[in-house]
Order: C-alpha cells, then structure tokens, then sequence
C-alpha cells in the first residue's frame, strides 16, 4: 500500500485530543456541527487529494507553466481537479454561510488544507489566494466593490492575486514605487511593475483581480503613503459583462525550484493610459488592509510547511518499514537476511527527528489556528482578547519554526531513501523543494526575528512574552501531576529560565547598546524561542499520550502513544539543549557575523 | 419512481482488523467505521438516477445501533432524500435483515431497491437474494451497469464467465458490484444540508419479527502471520524441502 499522507491517528490525535475540537460545536458559530461533519469534510478532502491531485502531482512538477508571449499554459489536467475542489466547497469552507461557505471551525479547514497541499501542492494556491483576495475585499471595500468583484470570487469565475513585491522592494514595502493618479472620472489610473505575483496570471479563469499596492501622487513617503487597489485583468461593465483588456500585461514568468504548478510572474501595469485601479477603502491605508490578514497568512505559510514535512515523514517511515538493506552491526554472518532499513538505530534517529519536527509543527499550526478562531468566536470578550494577545505574540514563531524545521525535515526523509531519495521517482525531494520557500515568503526568517525581539516581545510591557510563559507554566503544573513527565517538566523550566535570562538582557541591552549589534543574532532568539514552544507542544502532546497510557488503550493505541512519549524524549534529548549554547551567543552579544567586514570575505 | 438504499455500517477499509483476545469477535472498540463500500456504489447509483430524472425519491435505509446514524447521514450527504433507521442493539442475521427490509419495502412500496452485493466485513453475499425471495421482486445481482427502460429495468451482471445483461421487470432488486459507478464526493453544502433531511427511527422490535439468531459466531482467528523466509544451501535441498516440509511436489 502506498504511504500515507498523513497518519490519520495522529489527525484524530490532534484535533479531538490534543485541542479538544468537539467543544467548538458549542459556540454559536459552529452549533450546526458535530464530530461527523468535521470527518466529512476531513473524507472528502482526503479524497479529493487522493483523486484528483495525487495523480498529477509529479506531471505538475515535471511540467513547469509555459508563456509562448501570449498566453500561458498549464497541463490540462489541472483545471478539472480545481473545479472539482471548488464545487466541494472546500475552498471556502470556513466562511459565512451567506458567503456560500459552511462555518467550518479553521482548525479542521487547516487538516483538510494540508491533505490537498501535500497532494496538490501549490496548485492549491490559485483557490487560496483567490479565497484570501476576496475576504479582504470583503473586510474592507465598499459594498459597489462588493458586489462587483467578491462574488464571482467566490463562485471561481474569477480568481485573484495580491500584488506587492517590486523589482526594487521585496520586504521593504516602504520603497515601492508603482504610482496611482486621479482619472477625471473619479477612478485611479495605475502604472509600474511588480514581482514574483502568484498566480498573477494563467487560463484556469474567466478574470483575475489584482490587489494592487501603489502610491498615490502626493502621498507620505514611506509606508504610511501605501493605497490599495482592484485592478482587474479585463474592465468589467456595471453589469458584470466582461469587456476589454485593462492594461495588466504578463511580462515574464519566473522559474522557481519547487511550487512550480503556481504561476510566478512579473506583471506591467499601464504601460498606455495607466490601468484602472479603484481604491479599497481609504487612500494611504492599503498596508495596514493588507497586513490585516497577516497573521491568518502566515499561520498558513507554517501550515503549509508542517504539511509537507509530515508529508516526507510518513513516505519516509513507509519506505523504511519496507525497503531491505544491509544487516546489523552485530550480525557477522553474510548470507543472514538483510533487515529493513528501519532496523538500523540511525535511520530511526532520522525518522524521530521528522516525527519530532513534523508533529510539533503541525501541534503549533493548529495551536495558532486555533488561537486565531478564539480571537473571533471566543465566548466572552476577555477570552478573545487574550487569544488575539497570544496569536499576535507568536505569530513570527508559528510562520517560522516550522518554515525552517520543516524542511530540514523533508532533508532527512532524503537522506533515509538515500540515492532513491534524490530522484524524482520518489516526492521527497519534491517536498524539499516546494517546502523551501517557506522561510522566505510572507516575511523572511530574519525579519520574523526582528518582529518577535525588536516589537512583539517589548510591546504593551511584554504583555504577550507574559502570557506565553504563563501559558506554558499551566502545562508544566499539569505535566508534573505524572511521574512519567517529572523530568521533562523540570527541563522545561530550565530551559524557560534561560529564556527569560535572555530576554531581559537583550531588554536592556537593546536600551543601552549599539541596536545593531543587538539585533545581529536575532534570528537565534527566535529560534530559541521556538525550540522552547515547540518543547512546551511536545510536553502538552506527552500528558496526553500518558493518560492515553493509563486508560489501557487497545494494542495500536498504546503503541500510538508510546511513540508520542518517545518523540518527547527525542525532543528534550536532542533538540532543546541547543538552547543554551544559542543563549550564550545572545546573552554575549556575539558579534562574529556584525564584526565581519565585507572586504574580509 | 422511488428508490430505496439499504446500506450498512461497517469496519472502514483503510483500517487494519484487530480481532480481540478472546477470540469471541472482531475488536470495534475504537476503530473508524464507514459506509460498507458496495452501498456507497449503491447509493451513488439511486442519486444518479434521480439526478436523470427517472427516480423521485431516494430513501436511505440502515439497520443496527444508534451509531449507524452516522452513515445514513453520510448517504443524505451524498444525495439521498431522507433516512431510515431501524435501530436495534442485536447482531442480526441476513435473514432478519432481509425480513425487516421486507417490511420497509412493503411500506414505502419502491419500484427499485439498490443495495450492495455483500458488505466487508461479513462478506456473506446474502441480503439482496434473500429480500427479492421475500418480496417476489425480480433480482439482478453483481451489477456493473442499471439501465432504466420503461417499466423494465436492464441490469449488466458481473459474472464468471463475462458480462450478461437482463431485464427485469419493475419492481426489482439490483445488487451493486464495484464497478458500477465511481460513488462522489460529499461536497461541504450537502454535508450541511444532510442535518437537516429528515431521519426516522423505528425500533426494531416494532416490526413483530422474531429477531433470534439463526447462527452463532464460535470463534475468529486472524490469518496466521507470515512467517519469515529461509536461504537453502542448494537445489537438492530445496527439492527435499518441498517434498518432506511442504509437500507440494511429491
């Protein structure tokens, strides 16, 4: 049987054992739901995935999007898989049910996206994004845009884009240059190019909408001067009819190492009199419209990397349990049988690490999933805010730690397949390379780090650094109720003192030294600080499997469990000690990488 | 025209059978359940046909524990019009299930009843056959196609030999083999929708039907475990070894 893509146990693990998904069912939002419903659509995700994009998802990689200097081309087969999920209501599935969605709880929309990621990549992206696009116009355009351009969003007769990134400004968004001027009709006229659009254009769909940053003549420099704007690929009449090409040209595809099934292109706006831009909103708020979706965006981005690192564990696991090779260290005789690969302890090491890895990624993906559901459908006003506290604090951590763990994981499921691994015949290395991008979109690595230690930590009095620990100190008071997980709670403990220590000398640090130089090793206090969260999952997810234990589960539950109290030990072994070494860089304030000068390379 | 579905709940196909340790039964303690594959066919296929226009109504019918609730939520879910559950705690025979559906077909009165030709669990291959000789309704069982012709309906069968078309005359039971159709996704609208759809309960002993069992389960093993594989030295000795051991060649 092939490998599966998620291990369905740990599906159910997650969602109904871990973060208690039934109590949802209790808030209004989701009172017509039950666990069946969540196991429906969990079904039919499955199925689709297996169905309609697990059959293409090698020919999607092998045969990149082609632009002839006219059109593009993407294989055939990709747009009936898209309509397939489209008419399964997946892709809007958390929404209204006003805005044809089903009020799905986003934690189980977020198992059911990442069956359809693993098996149709960034193919999955077209309906995401176009999803994204038409909840921000929905949030904030007014009701003519509205009506105009949200519905056949969500029907798929249209799709959209976000466009940002220039030639010039990536993640320096206050550089951009693309201008927008006043037309005498009121409307705007849009000129300059952007970068690296996803999905910016293709023939899977009647029109694309673009979300268009842009400055407006006059504007405030920098990032208070942003505006944003509709500018759709083809002007459409007051009555929805489909009219002339509105200046929007493709000037380029690009051609990436992984996610290629999704169009990167480079776009020319208003090369003639300038494209049709209507504003969203007010005039120089256009960043602060596009960042409101930030979080819920880059909880995605980590989802999507927990998605394919758990994707290479269980290819990985399968290709061990029945792959033959070589005998163990103790068997001196050549003609013994050869033992499956899993039974040699390092290819074990490696498969710990991508469960250790993978399920914590995807323990924090959901966690911050689920923090962003409470933030708005919380019962009392209180419990929102403190989820949004929470959400809005480790948000850089949920985008990274899996971006950069995942990865690395997808890198030890080639290294267990070996030679076979590095080929195409197998996805692993598909994996590696979609999972790749990660650490890059929707906010670097760095400027994740930049955002946890310069701005999250010290904002509103480390209010949300508070509450993290806090959170954390409930679990160990809970760990230490089992004797079992004694010893992990206390390093726990350590390992948050370190932390702290940390974090209060770079507090100081950042008041009285050079800012740079604090700021040079930012990137290893997030990952300290995601080694410490991601021990705090693994330890919540070991109370769990230890009172699984106690209840004298049946034969494969307990070994379930076992193997979940086992990855904790892996953890704490392995990977949470790394911490003190990266403390130390940071509490010195190590200045090897700001001390280096360019002209000594 | 109505078209009635019996489909059963059972072990999912994905899960791997534990059988418990005193050998009394299957283990269902915890284990994922499912709509029986072959009903699933047999539901897609009654949808299929209202969706044509040939069938009015389709009617969903499951016999068992309160749990298998489940599945006929799944069959609204995927198309059928509403449900019912004849609810009873017993292990039942295909007999009695074929009686209680017996009586659910007097009842309702269906021109076509659709079901699975065996379930997988219990693989017995019984229910369809036994509920056409209760009912005096014509049978075509193993079917790989259902065509509806007037008052006649012509089903393609399955069978050793090939494929053999017959036609029956309405009312009629037809038995789904797995190629009969590729059932659908439940699409998230009709998962919703299925909650809503009318499902009725009927205790089983509300049927005046002696429910007593005809059969009783002795034991189940599993299949034995494969054992592992040895290298022998040379031909002659594989030879011996088949003669002596496994006495396959003599």
């Amino acid at each position: 049987m092939a490998a599966a893509m998620l291990n369905d146990r740990d599906v159910e693990f997650m969602l109904y054992e871990l973060f208690n998904t039934d109590s949802l069912c209790q808030r209004e939002r989701y009172q017509d739901h039950d666990r069946q419903t969540f196991n429906d659509v969990l079904k039919t995700a499955k199925r689709i995935a297996e169905k309609e994009f697990l059959p293409i998802r090698q020919k999607l990689d092998k045969h990149q999007p082609t632009f002839d200097g006219k059109t593009i081309s993407l294989i055939p087969e990709l747009k009936p898989a898209l309509e397939v999920l489209r008419g399964s209501g997946l892709t809007s599935a958390t929404a209204d049910y006003e805005y044809d969605g089903m009020q799905l709880p986003p934690i189980v929309a977020s198992i059911a996206s990442a069956y359809l990621w693993i098996a149709g990549g960034n193919s999955i992206g077209y309906s995401l994004l176009t999803n994204a696009n038409a909840n921000l116009l929905q949030a904030h355009g007014n009701k003519e845009l509205i009506e105009k351009w949200v519905k056949p969003l969500r029907s798929g007769c249209y799709s959209g884009t976000m466009a940002m990134s220039e030639p010039g400004c990536g993640s320096s968004l206050g550089d951009l240059i693309t201008r927008a001027t006043r037309d005498e009709n009121g409307n705007y006229r849009i000129t300059g190019s952007k970068i690296f659009i996803s999905g910016g254009d293709h023939n899977l769909s009647e029109n694309i909408v673009h979300l268009v940053l842009a400055r407006i003549a006059g504007a405030p420099i920098g990032v208070k001067g942003i505006s944003l704007f509709v500018v759709p690929k083809y002007l459409v009449d007051d009555n929805g009819v489909i009219g002339e090409e509105n200046e929007v040209a493709l000037a380029g595809l690009f051609h990436k190492m992984g996610g290629s099934s999704q169009t990167s292109t480079a776009l020319s706006f208003g090369e003639k009199n300038g494209s049709i831009g209507y504003l969203v909103g007010e005039e120089n708020r256009g960043l602060q419209y596009m960042f409101h979706m930030m979080n819920e965006a880059r909880i995605m981005v980590g989802s999507g990397a927990a998605a394919l690192a758990l994707a290479g564990f269980q290819y990985s696991l399968d290709y061990a349990k029945n792959r033959s090779q070589g005998r163990l260290p103790s068997s001196k005789d050549p003609l013994s049988p050869m033992v499956n690969i899993i039974e040699h302890a390092d290819v074990r090491r490696m498969l710990l690490a991508q469960k250790a890895y993978a399920e914590g990624s995807l323990a924090l993906v959901l966690y911050g999933t689920q923090l962003s559901d409470d933030s708005h459908t919380a019962a009392t006003e209180d419990e929102r805010s403190y989820a949004h506290l929470l959400l809005d604090f480790l948000t850089p951590v949920i985008k990274t730690w899996p971006s950069e763990y995942g990865p690395e994981a997808n890198d030890l499921a080639i290294q267990v397949l070996g030679g076979h691994g590095y080929i195409n015949e197998h996805p692993v290395e598909l994996f590696y390379r979609d999972n790749r991008l990660n650490s890059i979109h929707e906010g670097t690595t760095a400027i994740q780090s930049l955002d946890l230690l310069a701005r999250k930590v010290p904002m509103n009095n480390l209010a949300g650094y508070l509450a993290t620990l806090a959170e954390i100190k409930k679990t160990m008071a809970i760990a230490n109720e089992f004797e079992q997980l004694h010893g992990y709670a206390n390093e726990l403990n350590d390992a948050v003192e370190t932390l702290k220590q940390t974090t209060n000398a770079l507090l100081t640090a950042m008041k009285t030294q050079n800012i740079d130089l604090v700021l040079a090793n930012s990137v290893k206090y997030l990952e300290l600080f995601g080694h410490v969260v991601i021990a705090w999952l693994w330890l919540k997810q070991g109370i769990v499997a230890i009172r699984g234990l106690l209840d004298q589960p049946h034969s494969e539950d307990e070994a379930f469990y076992r193997g979940k109290v086992q990855t904790l030990k892996y953890f704490y072994r392995f990977e949470l000690p790394q911490i003190y070494a990266w403390s130390t860089l940071l509490v010195n304030l190590d200045s090897s990488s700001f001390d280096m000068e360019e002209h000594w390379f | 025209m109505k078209v009635l579905v019996p489909i059963k709940r059972v072990i999912d196909f994905n899960v791997k059978v534990r059988v418990k340790a005193d050998h009394s039964n299957v283990d269902l303690a915890n284990v994922k359940m499912a709509i029986n594959p072959f009903c699933e066919i047999a539901v897609e296929e009654a949808v299929r046909l209202k969706e044509a226009g040939t069938a009015t109504e389709v009617i969903a019918v499951s016999i068992g524990a309160k749990a298998c609730q489940e599945q006929l939520r799944t069959a609204l879910a995927l198309g059928a019009d509403r449900a019912i559950h004849i609810e009873t705690e017993l292990t039942l025979d295909a007999i009695n299930i074929a009686k209680l559906l017996q009586k659910i077909v007097e009842e309702e009165q269906p021109q076509l009843v659709i079901l699975g030709k065996q379930s997988i669990d219990s693989d017995n291959n019984q229910t369809g056959q036994m509920l056409a000789a209760l009912t005096n309704m014509a049978q075509g069982t193993f079917a790989s196609e259902v065509k509806i012709d007037g008052d006649k309906v012509n089903v393609t069968r399955e069978v050793d030999g090939g494929l053999q078309t017959v036609a029956l005359n309405l009312p009629a039971i037809v038995t789904t083999d797995l190629r009969l159709n590729e059932p659908r996704y439940a699409s998230l609208p009709n998962i919703m929708k299925a909650k809503r759809k009318p499902l009725d309960v009927k205790p089983a002993d509300s049927f005046g039907i002696d429910l007593s069992p005809r059969t009783q389960i002795l034991k189940v093993t599993p299949p034995a475990e494969r054992e592992a594989g040895i290298i022998v030295e040379s031909i002659d000795e594989l030879v011996q070894k088949l003669k002596n051991e496994a006495k396959v060649i003599s």
